[in-house]
């Protein structure tokens, strides 16, 4: 496949980009497929920025079928996490990303793996675009020693290289990146921070404090606030004196993004990452957003807003429908070729949560680990005066 | 009893008035109990904790135009565990708030109204979310009264869920009595039953101090049955009292909140064996009742104190210093124990989970281990 792309590209060398709309859709064999093409992008509104990012942008048929890939992965992973809980095979807090998935692959793409991101409790999503396993992180979710956290942490506290959580508090992931963007500047690698919140948290105190710091020090911080309209079961209109969330870093420049659209994510996040990284300080990106889901699998999310507020988004605006529409309509892919990808995650996607099902729990014997880290084993008091536990680094 | 005689002589009279007590009849506390229990069944009723919590506001929200509740999703959404439902459409928006998700900003806030002579009911969604707003409950509003020589009272109620629950792993799950019961200027109640949550709420909503209200979501859902009594709109339960709500003879458990119902039924296990524990109810951690642990100490000679916190300067600490310092140390036939959660933060998959907090088996062989059975 890749030879004859190689000889479609090499064929169309010299010409200019191809004008998607332009493309006749021809018979379906890999050859005759278009390797990349350009798209109409939305404008950004801007905040004290006198440009913003580019309204076209280059889409690789290799980049989009990866894009189109991870946003259908996290979608299906999230949507056997409901029927887990449902089940109640998870348990506990639960809250699922489905409907954003353009945001977490978008931000991904507009940055490098070395770059870090924290984020809060909505997180399963990021836990697989920083590069943890649907495996691991559905073993999480159920609790079993093969889990991301070993089962210790559950939804909410997943981890990884460069990759902060999974933060159950609301806001206080804000301050926690402002401070990893301060390592950054620090260490000087040229790295930014990606710190995300919602717009329920961006009512928090400790968010404008960490935004006072940044701007103060110019720390490379890449503020994300993910509006998706609801903060748990208060609209933004309820909580916010204010909803213009991207202008609410007031000396922090802002820009204001299609949060549905990957192609926007990702051209915006691009703008955002260059900007900070070579010291000009932070930067505040919006990114409108919806989840389909209640805030939490106990919040059925129909009593704040209406069954056809969410029908109409699912209709007109789902972002994986999106993306595969701009790339079959332009020739990027074919029908079978998607079909084909669904059905490798779906097959994914049902071996983790058969792993999920049945790894077992943590052992005992692991209770009382992970206390403190390069200290040597000490006791610890069980329930009672008679009842002594070992901890192990 | 006698309060005012020196710890000696009370104690002396407490165990005369006991004597007297059990030389009645071994059938007569018993006796008591059933027929007080056959007066009240027909108007008895089985209410939820939250139900009980939730007609405490209600009563004294129509009593007094002074109190009003603020806090996460209270009002539309009926509040996170659905303790306020119905209060928002009865009050309207100036009574029951929404607040933005702003902890330290609208507790300040609610803090700042009471001092103007308003009578809040702050809810927090967890009471692991008012660690953002510790300054607010410490320094605006438990030291206040005390700064101000007198001047400046604060009349204000903190409230919600505290402690463990099933599967909210480790940012979710503090249990916060100690830290609070830490602090004086701050009255701390812990209830269990129905009946504790509606009388104590009441009692701390009219209370003129900055009460702290730890409720715990095991106990939401949790029915008991309400007396006659207790369903009258001044029914109030005093804060800084015990409550005894087994009686037993050889081993004194003293708890608060939803470990109490382990102790029950730990009670029910050894009760088999022939052990008979008397489990007191603490209810208010701060003003904290010593005189009904010494007095049931004074009985049993065996004390085990049973908490969901954490052991290291716990509530069971408290009370053991106290036990040492008091007269009960002299009544005590083996040192007293406590029984607590372990030293760890709350892992979140079930086995290790069910393994943090005491189970009934841990508090069955605490007992049979401090009486050598």
């Amino acid at each position: 496949m890749q030879n004859m792309l190689t000889v479609v590209a090499n064929t169309l060398k010299g010409g200019a980009k191809i004008n998607g709309s332009r493309v006749v859709v021809s018979a379906r064999s890999f050859a005759d497929l278009t390797p990349q093409a350009s798209f109409d992008i939305k404008r950004c509104d801007l905040h004290r920025l006198d440009e913003g990012p580019s309204v076209q942008t280059v889409l690789t048929r290799e980049d989009g079928l990866r894009y189109y890939r991870t946003m259908q992965t996290v979608r299906r992973m999230e949507l056997k996490a409901d029927q887990l809980y449902k089940q109640k095979i998870i348990r506990g807090f639960c809250h699922l990303y489905d409907g954003q998935e353009a945001c977490a692959v978008g931000i991904e793409a507009g940055i490098n793996p070395t770059d870090h991101l924290i984020t809060a409790y909505r997180v399963h999503g990021y836990t697989y675009t920083r590069g943890v396993s649907v495996k691991e992180i559905l073993a999480e979710l159920t609790g079993r020693k093969g889990g991301i956290a070993k089962g210790k942490g559950g939804s909410m506290h997943m981890y990884a290289k460069n990759f902060y959580g999974g933060n159950g508090i609301v806001g206080a992931q804000v301050p926690l990146g402002a401070g990893v963007a301060l390592a950054c500047q620090y260490q000087a690698k040229n790295e930014v921070c990606v710190t995300l919140y919602g717009d329920g948290a961006a009512n928090q105190g400790q968010i404008f404090e960490a935004f006072n710091m940044a701007a103060l020090w110019k720390l490379p911080c890449i503020f994300i606030c993910e509006n998706n309209k609801y903060g748990m079961g208060t609209s933004v209109e309820r909580a916010s004196a204010s909803t213009d969330y991207y202008k609410r870093g007031d000396y922090i420049p802002g820009l204001r993004v299609d949060g549905m659209d990957v192609l926007s994510v990702r051209e915006a996040t691009r703008f955002a990452a260059d900007y900070c990284r070579y010291g000009k300080g932070p930067i505040l990106m919006e990114l409108q957003t919806y989840r389909y889901h209640g805030h939490s699998m106990s919040d059925p999310g129909v009593s704040y807003r209406t069954r056809d507020e969410i029908q109409e988004v699912r209709g007109k605006s789902d972002p994986i429908t999106m993306l595969k529409d701009r790339m079959i309509s332009n020739n990027m892919a074919s029908l079978e070729e998607i079909k084909d990808i669904d059905a490798e995650i779906r097959k994914e996607i049902e071996e983790a949560a058969q792993f999920a099902t049945s790894d077992p729990e943590p052992p005992l014997e692991d209770l009382c680990n992970h206390i403190f880290f390069n200290d040597t084993p000490f006791e610890v008091r069980g329930t009672s005066p008679w009842v002594k536990l070992k901890s192990i680094s | 009893m006698h309060n005012s005689l020196d710890p000696r002589q009370r104690t002396q009279s407490n165990m005369a008035y006991l004597r007297s007590i059990l030389r009645s009849g071994k059938n007569a506390v018993p006796a008591v109990l059933r027929r007080e229990f056959h007066r009240t069944l027909q108007a008895a009723m089985q209410v939820t904790v939250r139900d009980a919590i939730k007609e405490a506001m209600d009563e004294e929200l129509e009593r007094d135009e002074r109190v009003f509740l603020l806090g996460e999703e209270v009002a539309l959404f009926e509040g996170a565990y659905k303790v306020t439902r119905g209060l928002w459409k009865k009050y309207g928006d100036k009574r029951i708030i929404d607040t933005p998700i702003a902890e330290i900003g609208f507790t300040g806030i609610a803090v700042g109204a009471a001092m103007a002579g308003l009578r809040p009911v702050v809810e927090y969604m967890s009471f692991n979310f008012s660690m953002q707003s510790v300054d607010h409950i410490i320094n605006s509003a438990a030291k206040t009264y005390y700064m101000s020589g007198g001047l400046q009272p604060v009349s204000i109620v903190f409230r919600g869920p505290n402690g463990a629950a099933p599967g909210v792993a480790a940012q979710h799950a503090q249990c916060f009595a100690a830290w609070y019961g830490h602090v004086p200027g701050l009255k701390v109640v812990s209830p269990w039953s129905a009946e504790d949550a509606k009388g104590l709420l009441k009692s701390a909503i009219r209370d003129d101090n900055p009460v702290v209200f730890l409720e715990n979501e095991i106990m939401y859902g949790v029915p008991f049955e309400m007396s006659e009594e207790s369903q009258s709109k001044d029914f109030l339960i005093p804060i800084g009292k015990a409550k005894i709500e087994r009686k037993g003879n050889h081993v004194t458990l003293v708890s608060h909140s939803h470990v109490v119902s382990r102790c029950m039924d730990a009670a029910a296990v050894l009760a088999k064996d022939g052990i008979e524990c008397e489990v007191i109810n603490l209810r208010t951690i701060r003003p904290m009742d010593m005189e009904a642990i010494e007095t049931s100490v004074l009985k049993t000679k065996h004390l085990i104190t049973v908490e969901g916190g954490w052991p290291q300067f716990g509530v069971g600490g408290e009370i053991l210093a106290r036990i040492m310092e008091g007269p009960g140390f002299g009544y005590l036939n083996a040192p007293a124990v406590r029984v607590t959660g372990v030293d760890i933060p709350m892992p979140y998959a079930k086995l290790l989970e069910e393994n943090t907090l005491p189970q009934i088996k841990d508090i069955v062989f605490s007992v049979k281990k401090m009486l050598n059975v």
